[in-house]
């Protein structure tokens, strides 16, 4: 598509709800897509972690082997794996086709609040709240991390990792990021707790949500503040935020259960979506479709933008 | 024998399984039975079959003998009072009872043998001559005849097999090495003699823990066998010497019981009522009783031994009834390795022995008396090889051995049991004393007379100011250095101190006479130039030399004086303690040390710094610290160091001399005394916080470090190393004293204490050290209104001073304002100096210091100075605990807010999971409602609900929230102005080449690159 056409831009976000799953897992604490997006998992509080199409609404499989509710969940690059981590302080990976554990990690004191695989899935990095970033080597069988990152003050709400770096919300306030291709640290300080960072999809910006009901978009390699998007509420809960599948928007769960989509650039609001009666609790954006998934309570729905027909075969 | 068949004779032999309850013959083994009309023989069908066996009824014993034929199967008794041989048959009456004549007086036992086939012949019985034995593996064994060996073994009567006689083949490997095995004689034996019957039965027996006296008495007797037969006789006799200490279970159960050895086993008994004695009074005729024994003691003895004293039964060696299983003659012993080793080990000759032996060397014991030194003398064989003497083989019995005299058997031998128990009722006179001692030794009697008591004498009387408390005082020698010290200690020790002139002369030195004679010490050698010189120059010298001493001491009360009135422009409060310290040193043990105890080796400047100041106390200057710290020091340092040496020189100073003599340096270093702590640290963030409320992103938020990651990480992360050399991993971390107390305070706190103080008597100069706390969450603006934009402009002008936080010293603190008004000012804003402009009304003085002034509370809660929020502060601090407890997730937290949440919303499905989620750290997950109940459920009624929920901690929470809120509306407009414009000055700055317009903002496919100068370029817009 060389020449865009003119189009209006208004359809272009996700607003039509074209899936509900009901998930029955409990609360659903995060969903996520996977890698290419035509998967997502949901992390139940009844300790069950669960393969889902989210476009046809069917269960593909159930994964549970955690002792206590997941919070989090990601996919291997590959689609080959799992990984989670939840409140029985364990990381796990997870064989996606047999549904067994490969391998259980040990070591974190406290909740993992947050998974996430690096780029070849090799290493698992797990946030905790006990401070720790802690890095699991899938490869070799050691059974300590490879090395822990515990420069944070409190506890770790979010882990985002590129090709070499890794960028770490923690309670105390401050983004972290870690790059290993320097070998530098950056701390940029918010003050209020943050909630949820992460990239934005051309790697030059980190968008973090905190505590103080504000999203704000920092350049990633000095630290400036690019934006700021309030509107939304996100006073006690640990809420999700995202970016657009191009990076037009910003998307950020909010209290008063909607989903709140802002221009990036301008920083106004463009549409605030309503979700659901609760808390919406966790979102994820489909890496590249404009469609979204939320997660309210014990189900998840998928939006589309409102033009999206269908597929044949799709309920 | 009256068992048989219904239909008789049965042609073919059966095979039985025979087996007796009783008599516990033939069981388990199978035969074949032939049945004839008035005779059965049984033969062993499995494992022999050529062995007949005729099993015979021996007395009452009733053995059973089940008849199996082709998997039928009949079973008798035998002798059959009321046996029984019955098939189960299809015909029901192939075989009959034996004695029973009616069939339903049968009682059927085991199963019955399987019906023929209809048509089947019945198998007649194998023949003799056919008939096969074969061992457990089912190979044939071959009977060669009882006299001709038996059954045929191995393979064909050989060890080897068919493939011949093959040693183990070697196989040996790296991985896999060969273990040597040694061979025991097991290894050589057939299977068969490892049975029951072999020759090396496996049986169960009882270990030597287990194993009882005779058991030992067996072996011991195979032992002293195998000694004597062994090669060298007597060899096992080393294994006798070194024995294992160890008792058998039995004595160890016995000793836990009670019992000690001598004492017999069973019930404790009461003692024997005493015999009738005679009265003292009745007159005695005949023998007399020797008067050894008094009847006194015997009533004392009355006294002593109440009725309910009870006494060990006597221990009595039960008589042997070990049956004589030899054929060996009655009292026949073996060679005796022993008496060939030890001459008279057994039945021992002693040649003082007085009485009844004595009469028996003129009968016998010529060989004995000979002294025979080796050889083995016994019955069994004649005379040893290697005895000596071979004259006397057969007269190793004599006389001695028997007794001549008739006597008394002791006591405590008693042979009860076997014959009538005896009363040893002859020796009175020796029963009493003996009732406790027990047995007298051997060449003891017990003492006529009793011991006289023993005088006791009484402990001394203690003076009356004794304390029972002995310290050491350091000794200290007392030399030119250190009188001071030994002044103090002496006082201390409350003894006068000796004058110097009381000193013995042999403590005294040259020097020290000198000194005590007033003389000026001479310097270098005795042999000194001065020596040489005339006494009329001398004199001039020293006159000179006094005379710039006068000046020089002159000069330095000049500067002293000077310098204490200038060194401490900041009279802070733990200089005024480390003053006091050092008055109390200074005038008190006067600072003496060696200058060998080195408490800051590892830092030399510090060192010498120390040293220094050691010297300057010597002579007992006030400022001695002052003098010696380093003026480039921060005022922070100084105040640490200043510590540090006071402590030091009071630690070292009085155990130096004992301690050093005691001690040598250890030689590899230790540095248990340093910790590692990082080297960078994420710097104060009242600036950031500022910073962050100004919006001003960036350099001033931005913390950078060098960070390590791990090798492995960059591996799997398929980045090169950053540090391919270093061997670090993480943040840098450097080594810093543990001990130190400073470490461990975080750097506002320190700076608080002098550099406010200093600070207040500059004038209106504050600091917001406001700590952020996790919960503190700012609200957001309402809309701005005029007053407070009109505040808030104000609040800019005045900004600049307010954003100071914590310097260190003035000429930093200066500093540090000039930086920072310096950027304002290159960012443009308008910032004026201080004193400038209008002053704002007082309630916003208030608002923004309204505690910041009382420095007593803690650094976190500056800003909150009413009782609400330090209630709120503590409630924090009582959540966090709670926190931390919970962190393993205990359920009591959640039990204990469960009946909390239940009065508010009872209706939840998953309550409890929601509690649990909020004992988290940080921020909270999201509650769980369940949709359908929940679905019209409002936002600000379910915000009361949570409300609600957390009333005991989060009201309090919501309210300090409010208060805060309050607060941070007005930080909030009084950084604003300045704030927008910061913003976009340096964002134009960040990007001076890019100002591509604004206006695209329709189009949709924007690059990454693009939307991001575009956003550079914009100027922000908020809300």
């Amino acid at each position: 598509m060389a020449f865009p056409e003119p189009k209006p831009r208004g359809p272009e976000l996700p607003q039509k709800r074209v899936k509900t799953l009901d998930c029955g897992q409990g609360a659903v604490r995060a969903v996520r897509f996977n890698v290419d997006g035509n998967y997502c998992l949901t992390c139940g509080s009844d300790k069950t972690l669960k393969l889902w199409n989210p476009l046809r609404g069917t269960l593909l499989r159930t994964y549970s082997g955690h002792g206590y509710e997941v919070l989090d969940a990601a996919g291997s690059f590959d689609n080959s794996s799992l990984c989670s981590g939840g409140g029985d302080k364990a990381v796990v990976l997870w064989d996606v086709a047999s549904g067994q554990v490969v391998r259980k990690f040990r070591g974190h004191a406290g909740k993992v609040n947050t998974v996430q695989f690096n780029e070849e899935a090799t290493v698992i990095l797990s946030g905790s709240i006990d401070s720790s970033i802690r890095c699991w080597d899938c490869r070799s069988r050691r059974p300590e991390p490879v090395q822990t990152l515990d420069e944070a003050r409190d506890g770790i709400s979010s882990v985002k990792v590129s090709d070499h770096e890794i960028l770490a919300g923690s309670v105390d306030g401050r983004v972290r990021r870690y790059d290993l291709r320097m070998g530098q640290l950056f701390s940029d300080y918010v003050g209020s707790p943050i909630t949820c960072t992460c990239f934005s999809r051309d790697g030059q910006c980190t968008l973090v949500s905190s505590l103080d009901s504000t999203l704000r978009l920092l350049d990633k390699d000095t630290g400036e503040l690019l934006g700021e998007y309030t509107g939304h509420k996100n006073q006690e809960y640990k809420l999700d935020c995202c970016l657009s599948e191009r990076d037009t928007h910003v998307v950020s769960c909010s209290e008063d259960g909607k989903v709140y989509f802002w221009d990036l650039v301008e920083g106004s609001l463009a549409l605030a979506l309503p979700v659901g009666p609760g808390v919406v609790q966790s979102l994820s954006y489909h890496p590249q479709e404009p469609c979204l998934l939320t997660a309210v309570g014990g189900s998840v729905h998928c939006w589309r933008e409102e033009a999206y027909e269908a597929e044949g075969g799709t309920g | 024998m009256p068992l048989s068949f219904s239909q008789a004779p049965p042609p073919d032999p059966l095979v039985a399984e025979l087996g007796c309850r009783g008599c516990q013959s033939l069981r388990g083994n199978s035969y074949r039975v032939w049945l004839s009309l008035d005779r059965f023989e049984i033969s062993q069908a499995q494992t022999s079959g050529e062995r007949l066996a005729r099993p015979t009824p021996s007395g009452t014993c009733t053995c059973s003998i089940a008849l199996v034929r082709g998997g039928e199967r009949a079973e008798a008794f035998w002798p059959s009072d009321a046996s029984v041989a019955r098939g189960r048959d299809p015909e029901g009456s192939r075989m009959a009872a034996l004695d029973s004549d009616s069939e339903e007086d049968l009682v059927s036992y085991g199963t019955g043998l399987e019906p023929l086939e209809e048509g089947e012949r019945p198998k007649k019985p194998i023949p003799l001559q056919d008939q096969t034995v074969r061992d457990e593996k089912g190979r044939y064994k071959r009977f060669h005849g009882a006299f001709s060996g038996g059954f045929s073994a191995g393979y064909f009567n050989t060890v080897g097999s068919k493939e011949g006689w093959t040693p183990s083949s070697f196989v040996s490997s790296r991985q896999n090495r060969a273990d040597k095995s040694v061979l025991g004689p097991e290894d050589f034996m057939d299977e068969e003699d490892l049975s029951e019957f072999g020759i090396a039965p496996k049986a169960i027996v009882t270990t030597d823990d287990f194993a009882s006296k005779t058991k030992d008495r067996i072996r011991e007797k195979a032992r002293q066998l195998a000694a004597a037969t062994a090669p060298i006789p007597g060899a096992t006799l080393l294994d006798d010497l070194i024995t294992p200490a160890k008792l058998s279970i039995g004595f160890e159960l016995l000793r836990k019981m009670g019992w000690k050895e001598g004492q017999g086993i069973g019930p404790r008994v009461k003692r024997r009522p005493r015999r009738q004695k005679p009265d003292p009074g009745v007159k005695i005729y005949g023998c007399a009783l020797p008067p050894g024994g008094s009847e006194g003691s015997e009533d004392e003895d009355d006294d002593y031994v109440p009725e309910n004293v009870t006494f060990a039964p006597k221990d009595i060696t039960p008589v042997d009834f070990t049956p004589k299983d030899n054929v060996h003659g009655l009292a026949y012993k073996g060679l005796d390795p022993h008496q060939a080793l030890f001459g008279t080990a057994g039945e021992h000759f002693n040649l003082f022995s007085g009485g009844p032996e004595g009469a028996s060397d003129l009968l016998g014991e010529i060989g004995v008396n000979k002294g025979r030194k080796l050889g083995i003398s016994g019955q069994a064989f004649g005379v040893g090889a290697l005895e000596e003497e071979d004259d006397d083989i057969y007269a190793t019995e004599t006389l001695s051995k028997y007794d001549t005299i008739l006597k008394d058997e002791e006591p405590g031998d008693g042979l009860y049991g076997w014959t009538a128990p005896r009363q040893y009722k002859s020796q009175k006179e020796s029963e009493k004393d003996l009732r406790y001692i027990g047995k007298i030794l051997d060449g003891f009697s017990l003492a006529s007379k009793p011991l006289s008591s023993k005088k006791t004498y009484p402990p001394p009387e203690l003076p009356r100011d004794y304390r029972p408390v002995h310290y050491f005082r350091p000794v200290v020698a007392a030399t030119s250095e250190n009188t001071h010290l030994v002044q103090v200690l002496s006082e201390s020790a409350g003894k006068p101190m000796p004058d110097p002139g009381t000193h013995s002369r042999h403590q005294l030195n040259a020097s020290k006479r000198a000194e005590l004679l007033g003389e000026t010490p001479i310097q270098g050698s005795s042999t000194s130039v001065l020596e040489f010189l005339s006494q009329k120059d001398k004199e001039r010298i020293r006159e000179m030399k006094q005379a710039t001493d006068l000046k020089a001491a002159q000069l330095k009360a000049r500067s002293l004086a000077q310098k204490a009135s200038s060194s401490r422009p900041q009279p802070s409060s733990p200089d005024v303690g480390s003053c006091s310290w050092h008055m109390a040193l200074s005038g008190g043990t006067a600072a003496t040390r060696a200058s060998n105890f080195k408490p800051f080796a590892k830092d030399p400047e510090k060192q010498k710094r120390y040293e220094e100041f050691l010297v300057h106390m010597k002579r007992g200057q006030k400022d001695a610290l002052e003098r010696c710290l380093d003026p480039s020091m921060t005022e922070w340092e100084r105040g640490r160091e200043r510590d540090e040496f006071a402590r030091a020189a009071l630690l070292y100073v009085s155990s130096h001399s004992t301690l050093s003599s005691r001690f040598t340096h250890a030689k590899e270093e230790d540095d248990s005394d340093q910790v590692e702590v990082p080297r960078d640290q994420e710097n104060d963030v009242n600036d950031k916080q500022s910073a962050v409320r100004m919006k001003m992103f960036g350099k001033l938020t931005r913390d950078t470090f060098e960070w390590h990651p791990d090798k492995l990480l960059c591996k799997r992360f398929n980045v090169p190393d950053p540090y391919p050399d270093s061997t670090l991993v993480g943040l840098p971390r450097v080594k810093r004293d543990k001990y130190s107390v400073f470490n461990f305070l975080t750097l506002p706190e320190t700076a608080s204490s002098p550099a406010t103080q200093a600070a207040s008597e500059k004038g209106p100069q504050h600091q917001e050290s406001r700590k952020p706390s996790r919960w503190d969450t700012s609200k957001q603006e309402k809309k701005e209104d005029s007053i407070s934009e009109f505040l808030s402009l104000a609040r800019s002008k005045v900004g600049p001073p307010t954003q100071e936080s914590s310097p260190l010293v003035i000429k930093e603190e200066e500093h540090v304002t000039e930086s920072l008004s310096d950027k304002s000012v290159s960012k443009g804003v308008d910032s004026q100096t201080e004193g400038e402009g209008s002053r704002p009304s007082m309630d916003l003085f208030k608002a923004i210091f309204a505690s910041s002034s009382d420095e007593k509370s803690s650094s976190s809660e500056d800003e909150q100075g009413d009782s609400e929020d330090d209630q709120a502060g503590t409630g924090e601090a009582d959540f966090k605990s709670s926190q931390e407890t919970d962190s393993a997730e205990t359920s009591s937290v959640a039990r204990a807010s469960e009946p909390v949440a239940q009065e508010s919303a009872p209706s939840f499905p998953i309550q409890k999971m929601q509690i649990d989620e909020r004992e988290a750290f940080g921020p909270r997950l999201p509650p769980v409602f369940c949709p359908n109940v929940r679905q019209k459920l409002e936002a600000p009624q379910k915000e009361k609900h949570k409300k609600n929920k957390e009333k005991h901690k989060t009201k309090k929470e919501h309210r300090r929230r409010k208060e805060k809120k309050k607060k941070h509306r007005k930080h909030k407009h009084k950084g604003k102005q300045k704030n927008k414009k910061p913003e976009k000055s340096s964002s134009s700055e960040s990007t001076d080449s890019s100002d591509s317009p604004s206006g695209e903002e329709g189009t949709v496919d924007l690059s990454p690159q693009e939307l991001l100068r575009r956003l550079k370029s914009l100027p922000l817009r908020r809300q």
